[in-house]
Formats: structure tokens, C-alpha cells, sequence
């Protein structure tokens, strides 16, 4: 714990380009999403779909897609940007501090 | 005989024995050689859409031109299996996003084949992600096409299309005039019914668009260029689509037993989008098909051994379907690694 509220939730290199790691926090699962101009944004960890895992997902710039049905989300924003996703994700504030990614609840 | 129907009784069977939206088996892959194999590519679903495509126009018009002669039968036949079969695998792909890397050249496809296959383009997306929530369980998955019980006969007719024909025209009529189908309103949101009831209405603008060219050019050679081809080149998708699931376990949460992966040549493979590849596809639906082969190698000894061809498969299926008509219980075993 850093500051209130704020929490580690591992290291930048846990993390590569244009990709995503699942971290859970309290009871919270969430995404860690490392987008290809290299910003990371936290969202809330299964598609408002069909609740897949979406650290399991494909990233694609500032976008991710869940693994089960290839509905997609702009992780800058939550929206739900390709069908079969209609419902956007949570998102939650995020930031890099000495190396450390730390996300906010 | 089982009730297939979605949300039937069946559905509730499901619910209960938590097959609902559940998690299924994964084999392991290494994250970093996950990331390179989900990687989407413009240039090769390119260049195998431009393939696709001036074989279809190509045939088509020596379709065309040979119109009258015995040449026109080979040209046909080869138009006609670029139109009705070939195209299923392009709505496939273009439907799960992944052939391309561009989203709208994915939804361009997606909607040229899906006409071509005589599919509403909306609820059908709806249908089949509901197929990959619940691959083959019943009362819930829409597209079982090979039920345990039914006549050997429904097989042959669907060669040509016959049962899908009828049943997309009553969801059409019905989509246009506003009306869901039973099972459509299963599987898809009420506020995507829009789109449907707007492309119902297109695809039977359409259809009537030919006929009345037909009459008014007195031939048929309108329809068998756009319609027909539906039908009489469907067959080479039946002989692929039979050896996806047929035949095996229902109601399970392992693709590995209800899902068929089958080694075809590269003809085939172009055809299919190497959707012979079924079960990785199943397992991995991010990862776009020009990467199926790598990833079948990186999974192959976590998976059942492939059928070494079409055959192979088509040899265990039709005893098994037959089986199946008096015996509903049987099934085809995997072994597992």
C-alpha cells in the first residue's frame, strides 16, 4: 500500500507491450492492460459478456478482446467497441510509480 | 429423441448441471508465443480474400458465358462451391474479427458471405457466440446441426441446403415483419433485433430483385448466379461441417471430446480456412486462422490425436449418426493424453 486507496499490483516489466495480466486485489479481479504506446490502464477482469477471464485476452493497441467471444473494449475508456460486448467494463485509475504499476480502488 | 430446441427443456437440464456459460479445459501455451499467435494480419487475409474472389468472379463468368452448353455444368459447379461453400468459412472467420486485422474489412466479408450463405448476418452472430459459450450443449447451443435421433435423410438434404432453407426463410419473414423466432429470442439481446428485421428486409428485397429478373429476362441463369448457388454448392461445407462435432459427446465442458480436428491438404485447408483445426479453434477462438497450424503444433500433445483426413472422419461419423437413431446414448470416445 502506498497512498489510501492506491495499490501495488506488480512491476512494469510483469507486463509487456500490447499485452495483459490478471491481478486480483481484495476481492476485485482486474486487467492490467500494457497498450502499444506503452500506457497501462486497469479495467475490471471478466467481459461483460460472458464473464471469460480477460487476462486471457488479445490486445491490439488500446484495445482488448476477450478470449471467448472476441468482443472488444477500449481499455482508455471501457467502452465496448465490437460485439458480441455491449456493456462496458469498470475502469480504475492507474499509474506507474518507480516502477511499480499501481491501481486505485 | 432429445428436444434440441434452445431454451427447451433441455436448457434447464443445463442450468441445473452447471453446463451454463461454464469454464471449459485449456491446455497450457506460453504467453508470449499466445501473444505472436492471436497477432492479426491485413496482408494474409488479403491475399486469400483476393484468391477467393477472382476464383468466384472467374467462375462466374465462364458460368456465363457458357450458359446453353456442357460447358457450363464444370463451370457451375466450381462457381457454385466458391458461392454456397467456400463462403461459410469467410463468415466465419470475418465473424469471430480475427481474419483480418482491420475491423471493417472483417464486417465487409462478414456480410458478403453471410448473404451468400443465406445467413441474417445479426442473429447469426448471436447464434454462434452462444455456440462457442456452449459448444454442444443441448438446449442451448443453436448450431448442433447433427442431432443424435434424426433421419440419416436430414444429412442428404442438407447437402443441398434443403432444412436451412426453409427454417432461414420463416426467420426472415418473420425478422422483417418485427418477430424474433423462439429460439432467437434465447440468444440474442431484444435491442439487436434492429438489425435483423433491417437485413430480413434487405436479403427478401433481394431475393424478389432476382426472381423478378428471372421473369423478366425469361431464364433462371439470374438465380443460379445469386440465390441458387446456396444450394447447389453448399455440399463441400456439409462434407467439412459434418466432421466438427457429429458424432460425439454432448453436454460435456472439454472440447477436446466434443470437437474434431481433421489434417486436410492445402486445397481443402484454402477452402475451409483451415477450420479443420476445429478444436484449437474452439479452444483458442483469438487466434486467427492463418495461425491454427502453429498452434495445433504447439498444443498437439495435449489434444487426442487428429483424423489423418476427411475421410478418416466421415468413416467414424455415418456408422455413429446411423448408430445414433436407434440408440441415442452412443457417442464416439477421445482419448486423452
Amino acid at each position: 500500500m502506498t497512498e489510501p486507496n492506491w495499490h501495488v499490483v506488480g512491476a512494469i516489466d510483469d507486463v509487456s507491450r500490447e499485452d495483459v495480466i490478471g491481478v486480483t486485489v481484495g476481492e476485485s479481479q482486474l486487467a492490467i492492460v500494457r497498450t502499444s504506446d506503452d500506457r497501462f490502464f486497469a479495467v475490471d477482469g471478466l467481459c461483460t459478456h460472458g464473464r471469460a477471464s480477460l487476462a486471457e485476452g488479445f490486445v491490439d493497441g488500446t484495445e482488448i478482446e476477450c478470449p471467448k467471444h472476441n468482443g472488444r473494449f477500449d481499455v482508455t475508456t471501457g467502452e465496448a467497441v465490437a460485439s458480441p460486448a455491449r456493456v462496458a467494463l469498470r475502469t480504475h485509475p492507474c499509474r506507474v510509480n518507480d516502477g511499480c504499476i499501481q491501481v486505485q480502488l | 429423441m432429445r428436444d434440441y430446441t434452445v431454451g427447451g427443456p433441455e436448457a434447464r437440464n443445463a442450468e441445473v448441471n452447471n453446463l451454463v456459460e461454464a469454464d471449459w479445459y485449456k491446455p497450457h501455451v506460453d504467453r508470449e508465443m499466445m501473444k505472436t499467435l492471436m497477432a492479426r494480419s491485413n496482408g494474409i487475409a488479403a491475399r486469400d480474400t483476393v484468391i477467393w474472389l477472382v476464383l468466384l468472379v472467374g467462375s462466374g463468368v465462364l458460368a456465363y458465358m457458357s450458359w446453353g452448353s456442357w460447358w457450363a455444368i464444370p463451370a457451375f459447379a466450381l462457381y457454385g462451391v466458391m458461392y454456397g461453400s467456400a463462403s461459410d468459412a469467410r463468415w466465419h472467420e470475418c465473424g469471430h474479427r480475427t481474419a483480418f486485422r482491420s475491423r471493417r474489412a472483417n464486417d465487409v466479408i462478414y456480410h458478403v458471405a453471410a448473404f451468400m450463405d443465406f445467413r441474417e448476418p445479426i442473429s447469426w452472430r448471436w447464434s454462434h457466440a452462444r455456440h462457442h459459450s456452449d459448444t454442444i450443449i443441448v438446449g442451448r447451443d443453436p448450431e448442433i446441426a447433427f442431432q443424435r435421433g434424426a433421419p440419416l435423410l436430414n444429412t442428404f438434404l442438407e447437402l443441398f441446403a434443403i432444412r436451412t432453407i426453409i427454417a432461414e426463410s420463416k426467420k426472415l419473414f418473420l425478422n422483417a415483419v418485427g418477430r424474433p423466432t423462439p429460439e432467437q429470442a434465447d440468444f440474442q439481446p431484444a435491442d439487436e433485433m434492429r438489425g435483423s428485421i433491417l437485413w430480413s428486409r434487405i436479403y427478401l428485397v433481394a431475393f424478389a430483385g432476382v426472381i423478378a429478373w428471372c421473369v423478366a429476362v425469361g431464364s433462371v441463369l439470374p438465380a443460379m448466379l445469386i440465390g441458387l448457388p446456396t444450394i447447389y454448392g453448399r455440399w463441400l461445407m456439409v462434407v467439412y461441417g459434418i466432421t466438427q462435432h457429429a458424432g460425439l459427446a454432448e453436454d460435456v465442458l472439454d472440447h477436446r471430446l466434443n470437437t474434431r480436428t481433421v489434417m486436410m491438404n492445402p486445397i481443402n485447408r484454402f477452402m475451409y480456412l483451415n477450420m479443420n483445426y476445429h478444436l484449437e479453434h474452439h479452444i483458442f477462438p483469438t487466434v486467427p486462422y492463418h495461425a491454427l497450424p502453429k498452434l495445433h503444433a504447439a498444443v498437439a500433445d495435449q489434444l487426442p490425436t487428429p483424423h489423418r483426413g476427411i475421410w478418416y472422419a466421415v468413416r467414424e461419423i455415418l456408422p455413429t449418426l446411423a448408430r445414433q437413431r436407434k440408440d441415442q446414448t452412443v457417442s464416439l470416445a477421445r482419448v486423452l493424453p
